[in-house]
């Protein structure tokens, strides 16, 4: 009787959460108002979105690989910025405020970019995404920051596809992109070596697809001897290198990531085969070759090893200053073109914000890079301008002699589909790196 | 009195009536939820609600019909190229909104229930580790198949899709990610309903009885391979839907997406949900939705060192995630839908309290522990918050009389006081928690 009455109670207790719950679920639908992406809109084209912008604080955020596959040449380069960051902020920060960087890793997965994109935008506030990484993973967030209008800056990957200002108008690249690096490698390897077979080592992606576009613009597309193409997700690339030797290649140009630059070198060298390699900027630094080579190995292996680059190097006042805040601000951390790239990517953050105004909104940041007054601390100044989200249109060739990675004397730029060689105008360092000092 | 009274929700309803209205019932509430939540919860609850599609077909190939998969992220996968190929090729031809979502998820499920079906037809010959090995086999190919065909596939960069934004009529009422959860929502509970009124009709008892003592159904005349392929089968079309909804709410699908890591991600939701639990499907797959969220956001509030904190990111849920599959099997080899039984039984004092291997020779083809797991979770939440359990608690409570294997309980009386979900072994053995077909 007891257990039956007990029963009861327990039942109608059940039945009366549900009818409650269900009724405010109701009168919540009814009054709810979604915080769509066009009601942000609105009030951002009469006052401006101010979001993650406090009186003393800018809150910016990033996704990039600190685990998995890619985060052994790419997880240095947050904490790079963060260390830019922290130095800047014992500066005084921009017009009186400090950055905060919010870092979050996606494990170079697209599925979990998504995912720490939408909380750094829906949970964090974020006052704009800085730095993502990675063509396949940023592709992902790519509309969903368009809809919520972020100002997406300075994005990690060469593809072109950031480079679209009328589809995706806060979008905004920050390598060279691929096609100018392939073309630029193509033309350095027709000026010096005429008569040499060129050929091709690419991933098997967009990365691949536009270092070819790029290769042909300047080699034509009976100029390239063989073209062989890799899957990260594959650690061997025997039957490609294999290939590259029998068509008898003299120079063998690389569309990849560090570890796969690495993989081939060691794998030709293992076939008893040496030809002259050249590197897009993604996977020709030096520092970390040495990592995967070995510090025996690799002066040998990589003598007369030839890459692109736009950012300071070797012997220059910007490197100076980003090795001291290394040394303060990021533990000592292992020093190489990752940790140059992560500083130079907040040093021109900071030079957009300072330049977005007193008092920044998404529309001035976003204002301020398009201005195309940025000039950031690369070899050529930045590109950035009302047609262009592209923020280097050059490139210079590096080459590595004697365990030393440098500039050689050739640059080169394309514009308008076409490439050509043109002078280096490196920007000089001004305010100990601080803009606005 | 033997019979087991327990108390539940519109007492008048039986059988597939019931089940249908509870989940109409469950799924209006938890779309009413979605009101409750801001954009990113809303987006998580989708992806819950993904995973639960393919949890609750897992949860049920292995509790219900004995075969254990670790390659279901590889089923999903194909779900999720199903749709994103479709999808893709009906926008070049001009078609979009509800049609192409429509016509894109059926070419998921019916992609992936493809895969199911050669893959049981496998598995109806393998036993044990051998089946396991070979979807363990397969979730480990994909990568290699979309770089070999990666002209379709788009290599390890996948296939990224057009936006379904919110359709007209809604769009001054809901926020995009509202929509997204309101579909990933009906799709699973549509799949859930499905399982459930599969579950306990006759070919669930059938998977039981093939489960249990596949020489013994055979000689009662139940076709086991037959039996195995179908549960496989359907298993996938779960996961194939589970795809193709995580391809519709992220609009993209790559192998990176769907590692091995993920497969056994699965299966740990379905474990540390309740073996055999459509209820404890619901609450394992937003276990692994919330878990990582809260750890990240919990080293991230205690100020760690950088290498110290980037070190524990990504890397800690993988170790709580095998720590809490460890401590489910030795403690609570029910998981979690077993947790909220106990609960609610001490709540209600109807006395006995059950431990949780229990003692008692409860046939396990008495499959009622799953579903009193359901009415636990439903009193547990009668505010709508955590609606993919709340979808899935409603359905598995509808469950909650499987008149065919109550029937067909040796002694229901004991089957009643121990509560069990269907797959877990008599003994307190952790290693035979997952029933590995015998």
């Amino acid at each position: 009787m007891s257990q039956q009455s007990s029963t009861l109670r327990s039942a109608a207790r059940r039945t009366g959460g549900l009818i409650a719950a269900s009724a405010l679920a109701v009168s919540l639908a009814a009054c709810s108002t979604p915080a769509a992406p066009g009601a942000a809109d609105d009030d951002g084209a009469t006052e401006g979105n101010s979001t993650g912008v406090t009186d003393t604080t800018v809150t910016i955020g990033t996704h990039t690989p600190l685990t998995g596959p890619a985060a052994a040449g790419y997880s240095s380069i947050s904490a790079a910025s963060n260390a830019y960051f922290d130095y800047l902020n014992d500066q005084g920060g921009v017009n009186g405020r400090t950055i905060e960087y919010i870092v979050k890793d996606d494990g170079y997965n697209p599925a979990n970019s998504q995912t720490v994109v939408r909380e750094l935008v829906q949970q964090d506030e974020v006052f704009a995404i800085l730095n993502g990484l990675g063509t396949a993973t940023h592709q992902s967030v790519l509309d969903f920051l368009d809809q919520n209008s972020v100002p997406d800056l300075f994005v990690a990957s060469g593809s072109t596809a950031w480079n679209q200002p009328d589809t995706y108008p806060n979008t905004f690249g920050f390598n060279a992109d691929y096609v100018v690096e392939g073309a630029a490698l193509g033309q350095y390897a027709a000026d010096e070596f005429p008569d040499a077979a060129v050929c091709m080592l690419g991933q098997d992606d967009d990365f691949g697809d536009e270092f070819l576009e790029g290769l042909e613009l300047a080699l034509g597309a009976d100029g390239i001897t063989e073209v062989q193409r890799y899957s990260v997700s594959n650690q061997d690339v025997t039957a490609q290198i294999g290939a590259l030797q029998g068509a008898g290649c003299d120079i063998v140009t690389l569309a990849t990531i560090n570890g796969f630059t690495a993989l081939a070198v060691g794998t030709a060298a293992q076939l008893g085969w040496f030809p002259q390699w050249f590197a897009s900027s993604s996977g020709a630094d030096y520092p970390t070759l040495v990592g995967y080579l070995g510090e025996d190995m690799a002066p040998k292996l990589l003598q007369g090893f030839t890459g692109t680059n736009y950012l300071p190097m070797a012997d220059d006042e910007w490197v100076e200053l980003f090795r001291e805040i290394n040394t303060e601000y990021n533990g000592d951390a292992p020093f190489d073109g990752n940790t140059i790239f992560g500083m130079s990517v907040a040093y021109v953050f900071a030079e957009a914000l300072a330049a977005a105004g007193e008092n920044p909104t998404r529309e001035s940041l976003v204002a301020a890079v398009q201005s195309g007054d940025l000039v950031g601390n690369g070899i050529l100044p930045l590109a950035f301008g009302p047609d262009s989200h592209a923020a280097y249109l050059g490139v210079g060739i590096t080459t590595v002699d004697q365990g030393v990675q440098d500039y050689l004397d050739a640059t080169y730029e394309v514009r308008d589909g076409s490439v050509s060689a043109v002078e280096r105008q490196a920007v000089p360092l001004t305010g100990a790196g601080v803009p606005g000092n | 009195m033997n019979v087991p009274t327990r108390p539940r929700l519109l007492p008048g309803l039986t059988g597939t009536p019931r089940v249908l209205v509870l989940a109409v019932l469950l799924t209006v509430l938890a779309i009413g939820a979605t009101f409750l939540l801001d954009p990113f919860r809303n987006f998580q609850l989708a992806t819950a609600a993904a995973y639960l599609c393919a949890v609750a077909g897992l949860t049920l190939l292995i509790g219900l019909s004995g075969q254990l998969s670790l390659g279901h992220a590889a089923l999903m996968i194909a779900g999720g190229y199903g749709y994103a190929l479709t999808s893709n090729a009906l926008t070049d031809a001009g078609i979009d909104g509800v049609p192409r979502f429509v016509a894109s998820l059926a070419a998921g499920v019916l992609t992936a229930t493809l895969l199911g079906l050669l893959l049981g037809l496998a598995a109806a010959r393998l036993r044990g580790p051998y089946l396991a090995g070979l979807t363990l086999a397969l979730v480990v190919a994909v990568p290699a198949i979309t770089s070999v065909w990666s002209g379709v596939f788009r290599g390890d960069q996948g296939l990224q899709t057009a936006y379904n934004p919110v359709p007209p009529a809604l769009e001054r009422l809901i926020a995009l990610e509202q929509w997204q959860a309101w579909v990933a929502i009906i799709v699973a509970s549509v799949v859930v309903t499905a399982l459930a009124l599969l579950r306990r009709g006759p070919l669930g008892l059938r998977m039981r009885a093939v489960r249990d003592d596949e020489t013994a159904a055979r000689l009662n005349g139940v076709p086991a391979r037959r039996v195995k392929v179908t549960a496989f089968t359907v298993s996938a079309a779960g996961a194939g839907a589970g795809g193709a909804v995580l391809c519709f709410v992220t609009q993209s699908v790559g192998p990176g997406a769907y590692t091995l890591a993920f497969s056994l991600l699965l299966v740990v939701a379905a474990v540390v949900g309740g073996l055999g639990s459509l209820g404890g499907a619901a609450l394992g797959s937003a276990v692994i939705v919330v878990l990582p969220w809260a750890l990240n956001a919990g080293t991230a509030a205690l100020d760690l060192p950088a290498d110290l904190s980037q070190r524990l990111a990504g890397n800690l849920s993988l170790l709580v995630f095998g720590a809490l599959l460890i401590a489910v099997m030795l403690l609570r080899p029910t998981g979690l839908a077993g947790l909220a039984t106990s609960w609610r039984r001490r709540g209600t004092g109807s006395g006995r309290r059950p431990a949780a291997g229990g003692s008692g020779p409860a046939a396990a083809v008495a499959g009622a522990g799953p579903a009193a797991a359901g009415t636990g979770a439903a009193s547990a939440a009668p505010a709508p918050a955590p609606a993919p359990a709340g979808t899935g608690a409603a359905l598995s409570d509808a469950d909650a009389t499987p008149d065919v294997a109550r029937s067909a309980a040796t002694e229901p009386t004991d089957a009643a006081a121990h509560p069990r979900p269907a797959g877990t072994p008599a003994s307190t053995d952790p290693s035979r928690t997952i029933p590995i077909e015998r």
